[in-house]
């Protein structure tokens, strides 16, 4: 498996998103890795609406798992502090790998009403896709055994590092 | 004696039925609290629905009346898109002398997949979670004296948001203890959950002595019970215990035990005041009181339904 | 038929006797016990490795007849228990309807007789249909065949009733069984405690039982009747009961075999098996109750036999009948506590066999000499058994119509000691386990 450098390809996401700003467009941080990522990107980045001018969103109600798994626990609840109709929302991920968390995020969107566009912005597309979702920046694609999980985590600190485990 | 399963969690230890508090992990319990939470966000939205239940046929079957609980259920229910059958026990096959497992056959034959239940016998939620199909769940709506769970949990979650922390809490429980089920579920709820001390306030005909053995402190007089109170749950008074013989009048009752301004002042300054309803004025709670700046009673009715969708999507989700 | 029951270890506990001899039967009477070569047996038993033990003598089982077919039928419950050992029993007149005329009687033990399986000794009712206003013809009823009067668990709430009834009792020797137990008091459907209380079930207080002993303790004084104690459950009430005795009543008092092993703790998750009368109380009651038991306190351990029909059962405990079937658990429920007290085998057997027939003391007449004994020239009613044998209880194995006990090992994953192997009634094969060899 080649070395992930999080923080390295941060540096690279940062540049990413940048450049898909626009006047109207707001980051939607997608629980936890993305919401963490948003919430650093908000910062750097000095996007309007100050360092809580994010949004924070969870796939939680809109999983297709529900039967198999169960409501996922340990994530926190969405909360998206500006309006959004005639939003372009930036949505903001760790790892993009089938889609279906994607799927599920938009179907939570669209309860809150009708954003102008949705794009996404990810630290690593990993292939692997089952739903028709693009990213429209990842600061790295590679790929990986299904059997494997990847995921960011956040030291103490504030450091992004990547973990891999092998799935149960 | 063989040690049963508690029959409300599958061989992984997670919840498909929800019957009493007892016996829950305070994981468990956390655990909904915090779906909770997330699901009072949702009735905040636009957009009420999510699809967690979609598909699901969820079958209230009161044999005690309540429109109240049942109708929270329901507004749960559809919240979570499920599609709701209620129904009418007292005109139905039962009143002509269907046995309950017959009537429990019937509903499940009609794709049943979630039966809510209140039923005036201890334990009649445990029969029927006994015999149904492994893919149908049941949450106990309150059965007899023995349990109210969601209530339960809903006194908790009030008690969370105005109070943060459970480890250091006074909570008292007065009135009926011995016939309530909130109060028993109350008790359970808050044991698991660390609450240091509880107390269980009325007169002996009420509050029999072996009442300790739940993990409570009884108290006869109400200037002992609610004394630094941080937490009053104040119960319902049911009209049947004076014909019982267990109290003489209402009236009576209000001088010892009911909450008034003046009692309440011996309670701590922020203390909340808490009733599962529907309140009798002047009977265990003045009207001042209840409508007082310590009452979270309103509160209370709006975490119900929050915590009833988490209670069932919680459960919907796991397999038996 | 000429029987020999032969290499079996024979335990007596009238006389005594416990060693391994042979037994040998003819005309329905015990021929002799002990070697007897010159004896032609039409039929060979071989008892090697089990137990040959007097007939068990059961005072308290139901066998629903007349009137509730539904739940028991004679031929059933005559089966039961015989398939338990139990060559004679008595059971309640709580019948439908209730046993309290002569007739009545008359068919009932004559139909018993033509099944041949077991001796049937009934209960008449103490006051016409229960309802604890007029006395019954005990007289009439004495001379159909009863051999004593009760209420079952219909309590007199008529203190003169009662009264009147032990005098009239009195008058003619008859024993009246009661239960102590206080009706208004005692409508609770669990033991008044910590248990009942965290279920939210309603108690019966100890209270109940000891009111309702006061009470009789003071009849019995002031008419000398003689009073059989049904079903005492409480640690209390078996103090009362010792110091009754110590005191010269003529009382005597019985134990059902679910109160002698489990507590409210058992109740579990409100299962309706356990919904018994009288309740089941709390460990130390049970102690009590087993003490008692041993030292002859309470004389005689009772099956308490109550065939629950299914639908009857299956609901929310406190709407589920109350009973359980017992007739095949009586032996097996008798050995587990006689081990567990650390009793020699004729000690506990003698409260199933010898101490329950001096409980009926001459209301059976002749019998009164040979049932619960294994005598030469007495009855030859006999049960053999397989004492190490470990049984699961299970609906499929028995042959009660009721199915429902607080013993299935569903519940208690505990198999029981103790496996009937042939039963004779009279001198006639009853029950057979497994047919022995036959010469």
């Amino acid at each position: 498996m080649q070395q992930l450098e999080a923080e390295s390809l941060y540096a690279e996401l940062r540049n990413g998103v940048r450049g898909l700003m626009q006047p109207g467009a707001a980051l939607v941080g997608i629980w936890s890795g993305g919401a963490w990522l948003a919430e650093r990107l908000q910062r750097d980045l000095h996007l309007p609406g100050g360092d809580k001018g994010y949004g924070v969103i969870s796939s939680m109600l809109h999983r297709d798992d529900f039967s198999e798994r169960g409501l996922s626990a340990g994530t926190g609840a969405t909360n998206l502090p500006f309006a959004i109709d005639g939003c372009h929302v930036v949505l903001i991920d760790d790892v993009l790998y089938t889609g279906r968390t994607i799927r599920a995020v938009v179907n939570e969107l669209f309860d809150f009403g009708r954003p102008a566009s949705v794009t996404l912005a990810v630290l690593v597309d990993r292939g692997g896709r089952e739903m028709p979702v693009s990213a429209a920046f990842a600061a790295a694609k590679i790929v990986l055994p299904a059997a494997q999980r990847l995921s960011l985590t956040k030291s103490d600190d504030g450091d992004f590092a990547f973990s891999v485990r092998e799935a149960a | 004696m063989l040690s049963r399963r508690n029959p409300q969690l599958n061989a992984h230890g997670e919840l498909i039925h929800l019957l009493s508090i007892e016996g829950l992990p305070k994981a468990v319990l956390t655990q909904i609290l915090d779906t909770a939470g997330t699901f009072l966000s949702v009735n905040d939205r636009d957009v009420k629905k999510v699809p967690l239940l979609r598909g699901k046929s969820v079958f209230n079957l009161f044999f005690e009346n309540s429109t109240r609980t049942r109708t929270t259920f329901e507004i749960a229910a559809k919240r979570l898109s499920a599609d709701v059958i209620n129904l009418d026990i007292a005109r139905s096959s039962t009143a002509k002398g269907e046995s309950l497992l017959d009537t429990i056959a019937n509903l499940s034959a009609m794709h049943a997949d979630m039966f809510i239940v209140r039923h005036a016998e201890s334990g009649a939620p445990y029969l029927i979670a006994q015999h149904v199909a492994p893919h149908v769940h049941v949450v106990n709506a309150g059965d007899g004296r023995h349990a109210h769970p969601t209530q339960g949990l809903l006194d908790m979650y009030t008690i969370r948001h105005f109070k943060k922390d459970f480890t250091q809490l006074t909570v008292a429980i007065v009135g009926d203890i011995v016939h309530s089920r909130v109060a028993r579920s109350d008790i359970h709820a808050l044991t698991t959950l660390g609450v240091p001390e509880i107390r269980a306030v009325g007169p002996k005909t009420l509050v029999p002595g072996d009442m300790a053995a739940m993990g409570v402190r009884v108290c006869h007089r109400m200037e002992d019970g609610i004394k630094d109170a941080d937490v009053i749950i104040m119960l319902r008074l049911q009209n049947e215990r004076m014909s019982g013989a267990m109290l003489p009048s209402a009236g009576e009752f209000f001088k010892s035990y009911g909450l008034t301004a003046e009692k309440l002042a011996l309670a701590k300054p922020d203390c909340i005041v808490m009733h599962p309803g529907p309140i009798n004025r002047g009977v265990e709670i003045d009207s001042a009181v209840a409508d007082g700046s310590h009452s979270v009673i309103l509160p209370q009715v709006t975490f119900g339904i929050a915590v009833r969708m988490a209670v069932m999507s919680t459960i919907a989700g796991n397999q038996a | 038929m000429k029987i020999l029951i032969r290499n079996g270890r024979v335990i007596d506990p009238a006389s005594g006797r416990d060693e391994v001899t042979d037994i040998a039967i003819a005309s329905g009477r015990i021929v002799s016990i002990g070697q007897m070569p010159d004896f032609q047996a039409e039929r060979m038993i071989d008892a090697s490795g089990l137990v040959v033990a007097p007939g068990l003598v059961d005072l308290a089982a139901r066998l629903r007849e007349p009137g509730q077919e539904h739940e028991g039928m004679l031929e059933s419950e005559l089966a039961a228990a015989a398939a338990g050992g139990v060559t004679s029993l008595v059971c309640l007149p709580d019948t439908d309807p209730v046993l309290d005329e002569p007739g009545l009687v008359e068919m009932l033990k004559f139909r018993a007789r033509k099944l041949s399986r077991c001796r049937l000794f009934p209960l008449g009712a103490l006051t016409r249909k229960l309802e604890g206003a007029t006395l019954t013809e005990m007289v009439e009823l004495t001379e159909a065949g009863c051999v004593g009067f009760s209420q079952a668990d219909v309590a007199l709430t008529d203190t003169l009733v009662m009264l009147r009834a032990l005098q009239y009792a009195a008058t003619h020797g008859y024993t009246v069984w009661l239960r102590p137990q206080d009706a208004a008091l005692g409508t609770g459907v669990a033991a008044q405690g910590a248990m009942a209380t965290r279920l939210g079930l309603s108690g019966v207080p100890v209270i109940a039982e000891t009111i309702a002993l006061h009470t009789i303790f003071e009849l019995v004084r002031v008419t000398n009747a003689r009073v059989h104690l049904c079903r005492l459950s409480s640690a209390a009430g078996v103090k009362l009961l010792r110091a009754a005795k110590a005191e010269g009543l003529p009382v005597t008092a019985d134990v059902s075999i679910p109160s002698l092993h489990l507590t409210d703790i058992d109740i579990g998750y409100f299962n309706p098996d356990m919904r018994l009368t009288p309740p089941l109380r709390q460990g130390a009651d049970r102690d009590a109750l087993r003490a008692a038991l041993a030292d002859g306190t309470i004389d005689a351990l009772v099956s308490d036999h109550n065939p629950v029909a299914e639908d009857m059962k299956n609901l929310p405990f406190g709407e589920a009948e109350p009973g359980a079937t017992g007739l095949e658990l009586l032996l097996s429920l008798a050995l587990r506590w006689g081990a567990d007290s650390g009793l020699p085998l004729a000690q506990t057997l003698a409260r199933v066999t010898v101490d329950p027939v001096r409980v009926l003391g001459d209301a059976i007449g002749s019998l009164s000499t040979s049932a619960g004994r294994l005598v030469e020239g007495g009855v030859a009613d006999v049960c053999i058994f397989d004492e190490g044998a470990l049984w699961a209880v299970e609906p499929g194995v028995l042959a009660s119509q009721g199915k429902h006990t607080p013993f299935a090992f569903a519940s208690t994953g505990m198999a029981l000691p103790g496996r009937v192997r042939a039963t004779l009634v009279a001198g006639t094969v009853a029950y057979e386990h497994a047919p022995a060899s036959a010469r």
